[in-house]
C-alpha cells in the first residue's frame, strides 16, 4: 500500500502505516497492557470483593482502619500545602532570575527521586531518632518526631517535594518572563504580578503538580514504614496498614483497603487526563486565534 | 536565528524587574537544606563514626552483596524489558489513532498513582501459585512469585510510565520528510525505522531507560511482597537496610545506604549530565 499511492497523498507515506503492521503493533500493545496493567486493576477490587459486599464495607470500617484513613489525610494535607509553596518558590526563583548554582539547586531537587524510600526514612531516622545530634537534644525537651506522625509527615514531605517544582519549571521557562516584566513596569505589586499574570499562566501545571504530589504522598510506603514504627491504630498510614492486613493473613480486608487507594490512584489519572485535553484545547483556541489575525 | 538572538539581547538582561528573587531563592535554599542536606549530614556523620574496617565489613557481607547482585540485575533486566515496552506504548499512542487510544495513554501512568504497596500485594496475588497468572504459569513450569523473577516483575510494573514518557514528546516532533524520503525512495520500513527515527529516539529512550533502572534499583513497597526474601537469593538492599534497622543496628544500615546513596546520586548526576548535553545537541540542530 505504502509504495503505490497518487502524488497527491504522498505525505501520508510514514514508517508502519500499513495495515498489518498498524494492526499487529497495536493488538500486541493492547495485550502487553492488559496483561500488565488492567487485569492487575481489577484483580484489587476482586480480591477486595471476594469475601462478599458486606465484609469489605465491615473491614473499612473497622477502628484501626478507619484511623489509617484518617492518618493519611491528615498527612496528605499537610504534605501538600508545605510543598505547594515549595515548589513554587523554587520555579519561581531558577526560571525568573540568572544566578550562580541555579543547575545545581535543579540538580538537587531531583535527589528526592533517585534516592531510594528507605534510604530517605533512614536519612531522617539518623537525625531526629533519639541517637540522633537533633533527636536526642529534642528528646531532651520531650518532643518525639520519629516514630510518630509528625516524623509521618516529614519524610512524605521529602519524598514528594520535587513534583511541583518539576511540573512548573519547563512550563515557566517556556513562558518566558516578558509578561510579568511588562506587569511591574505597569506598576504591579510582587503580590498581584502572581495573582493576575503568573496564576492564570501555570494555573493547570500547580494542579497537575499539586495532584501527583498527593497521590504519592498518600501511597508511600518505604520511607515512612522506616519512620512509623508501625503502631497500630496510631502511626499506620493506608499504605503500612494494607501490609499488616495482608501479612496477618486477612487478604481479603487488605484488598479493601487497597481499593481505597486504588480509587484515589484512578481519579489521579482521570484529572489528569481532563487537564491535559484542557491543556489541549486551550492550545487549539489559541493557534485558532492566531491564525484569525494572520490572515 | 539571527532575529531571535537580538531579540533576546535588547532584553533587559542584567536589570532586575521582576520582584522576590532572595524571598523565592531564599525559602528554596532553606528548603532544601533543612529537608535534603540537613539529613544526609546524619548518614555521613554515622557511617564516618563507624572507621573504615567496620563499615567495609559491612558492605562486603556474603548476604548484602548478593543482594547489590540480585537487585542490579533486576533493575536491568526490568529496565531492559521497559526499554521495548515502553516504546513500543509511545510508538502506538503517538503513530496511530484507535479506539481507547485516550484511556490507554492514561493508564501508562497507573504505575506512577498506584502505591507500591497496593502493586505488591496485587502482584503477589496474580503470581502465586493458586492466582489468576500462577496457575497458568505453574502448569508450564515457571514460578515467577516468591523468586527473583517475581522481584524483576515488581520493578518493571512500577517504572513503566519513563521511557514511555521521555520517548513520547521526541517522537511526536519528529519531521516527517526525512522518514518520507527514505520511503519514497522505496526502502522497507524496518530499514527507514532503523536508520532515520531510531537515531533520534534513542537519546530519550536511553534517558527512560535510565530513569527506569534508578527508579528499580530503590523500589521496596513492590518488590517486598513478591520476592519471597530469601537470603542470598531473592533479597534486595533496600531490605538489608531495613533488616539492619529492625535489629537496631543503625551503623550497618547507614553503611548499606550509604552505597545504595551514592550509587543513586552518581546515576542521577550521569543522566542530568547527559541529558543536557543530548538537548544542546537538539537544539544545536535546529
Amino acid at each position: 500500500m505504502s509504495s503505490h499511492q497518487a502524488p497527491g497523498q504522498r505525505h501520508q507515506l510514514r514508517v508502519g502505516d500499513s495495515p498489518w503492521v498498524k494492526g499487529l503493533l497495536i493488538g500486541f500493545t493492547l495485550f502487553l497492557t492488559v496483561i500488565l496493567l488492567v487485569v492487575p486493576l481489577i484483580a484489587i477490587f476482586q480480591q477486595a470483593f471476594v469475601e462478599g459486599a458486606a465484609h469489605y464495607f465491615n473491614s473499612l470500617l473497622e477502628a484501626d482502619t478507619l484511623h489509617a484513613i484518617g492518618l493519611t489525610l491528615v498527612v496528605a494535607a499537610l504534605t501538600v500545602p508545605i510543598n505547594l509553596v515549595f515548589g513554587v518558590m523554587l520555579a519561581w526563583s531558577v526560571t525568573r532570575f540568572e544566578f550562580p548554582g541555579r543547575k545545581i539547586l535543579m540538580t538537587l531537587m531531583d535527589i528526592p527521586f533517585a534516592v531510594s524510600p528507605v534510604v530517605a526514612g533512614l536519612l531522617y531516622l539518623l537525625l531526629y531518632g533519639n541517637n540522633g545530634w537533633i533527636g536526642s537534644w529534642l528528646y531532651d525537651q520531650d518532643i518525639q518526631l520519629m516514630f510518630a506522625w509528625p516524623g509521618i509527615v516529614m519524610v512524605t514531605v521529602f519524598v514528594t517535594c520535587p513534583f511541583v517544582a518539576r511540573e512548573l519549571i519547563p512550563l515557566m521557562q517556556q513562558q518566558g518572563r516578558e509578561d510579568e516584566e511588562a506587569a511591574v513596569i505597569l506598576g504591579a505589586s510582587g503580590w498581584q504580578l502572581f495573582r493576575r499574570v503568573t496564576l492564570p499562566n501555570i494555573k493547570w501545571a500547580l494542579i497537575y503538580g499539586v495532584i501527583l504530589t498527593n497521590a504519592r504522598a498518600v501511597g508511600e510506603f518505604g520511607a515512612v514504614s522506616v519512620v512509623s514504627g508501625n503502631i497500630r491504630g496510631e502511626t499506620n498510614t493506608l499504605p503500612l496498614h494494607v501490609q499488616l492486613q495482608y501479612e496477618d493473613y486477612q487478604a481479603a480486608a487488605a484488598f479493601a483497603s487497597a481499593s481505597l487507594l486504588a480509587m484515589i490512584a484512578l481519579l489521579t489519572l482521570l484529572l489528569k487526563a481532563f487537564i491535559e485535553w484542557r491543556q489541549e484545547r486551550s492550545l487549539n483556541i489559541e493557534a485558532e486565534k492566531e491564525r484569525q489575525v494572520t490572515q | 536565528m539571527a532575529t531571535h538572538l537580538s531579540a533576546a539581547d535588547t532584553r533587559p538582561r542584567h536589570k532586575r524587574v521582576l520582584p522576590g528573587l532572595s524571598l523565592s531563592l531564599g525559602t528554596s535554599l532553606l528548603f532544601i537544606s533543612l529537608i535534603l542536606l540537613l539529613p544526609m549530614t546524619g548518614l555521613v556523620m554515622q557511617s564516618v563514626d563507624m572507621g573504615w574496617d567496620r563499615y567495609w565489613q559491612v558492605i562486603s557481607d556474603e548476604r548484602v552483596v548478593a543482594s547489590y547482585k540480585v537487585t542490579l540485575w533486576a533493575a536491568l533486566l526490568a529496565s531492559i524489558f521497559n526499554g521495548f515496552f515502553g516504546l513500543l506504548l509511545a510508538w502506538v499512542l503517538v503513530r496511530y489513532d484507535f479506539p481507547g487510544r485516550r484511556i490507554l495513554d492514561a493508564l501508562v501512568d497507573l504505575p506512577f498513582a498506584l502505591p507500591t504497596a497496593v502493586a505488591g500485594i496485587t502482584l503477589a496475588t496474580l503470581y502465586a501459585q493458586n492466582g489468576w497468572y500462577g496457575q497458568i504459569l505453574e502448569s508450564i513450569g515457571i514460578k515467577v512469585a516468591y523468586t527473583p523473577w517475581g522481584i524483576v516483575l515488581a520493578m518493571a510494573f512500577t517504572s513503566i510510565p519513563f521511557v514511555v514518557r521521555t520517548v513520547q514528546p521526541v517522537l511526536e516532533e519528529l519531521s516527517p520528510e526525512e522518514e518520507e524520503a527514505g520511503m519514497t525512495l522505496g526502502a522497507s520500513d524496518w530499514s527507514v525505522f532503523r536508520r532515520v527515527i531510531f537515531p533520534a529516539l534513542w537519546p530519550a529512550l536511553m534517558t527512560g531507560i535510565a530513569l527506569s533502572f534508578t527508579r528499580s534499583l530503590g523500589e521496596f513497597g513492590a518488590v517486598i511482597f513478591i520476592a519471597g526474601n530469601m537470603p542470598y537469593v531473592s533479597e534486595i538492599t533496600s531490605l538489608m537496610i531495613f533488616v539492619s534497622l529492625q535489629e537496631f543496628d543503625f551503623p550497618a544500615a547507614s553503611a548499606i545506604a550509604s552505597v545504595v546513596l551514592m550509587a543513586s546520586l552518581i546515576l542521577l548526576f550521569a543522566i542530568n549530565i547527559w541529558q543536557a548535553r543530548y538537548l544542546r545537541r537538539l537544539h544545536g540542530r535546529s
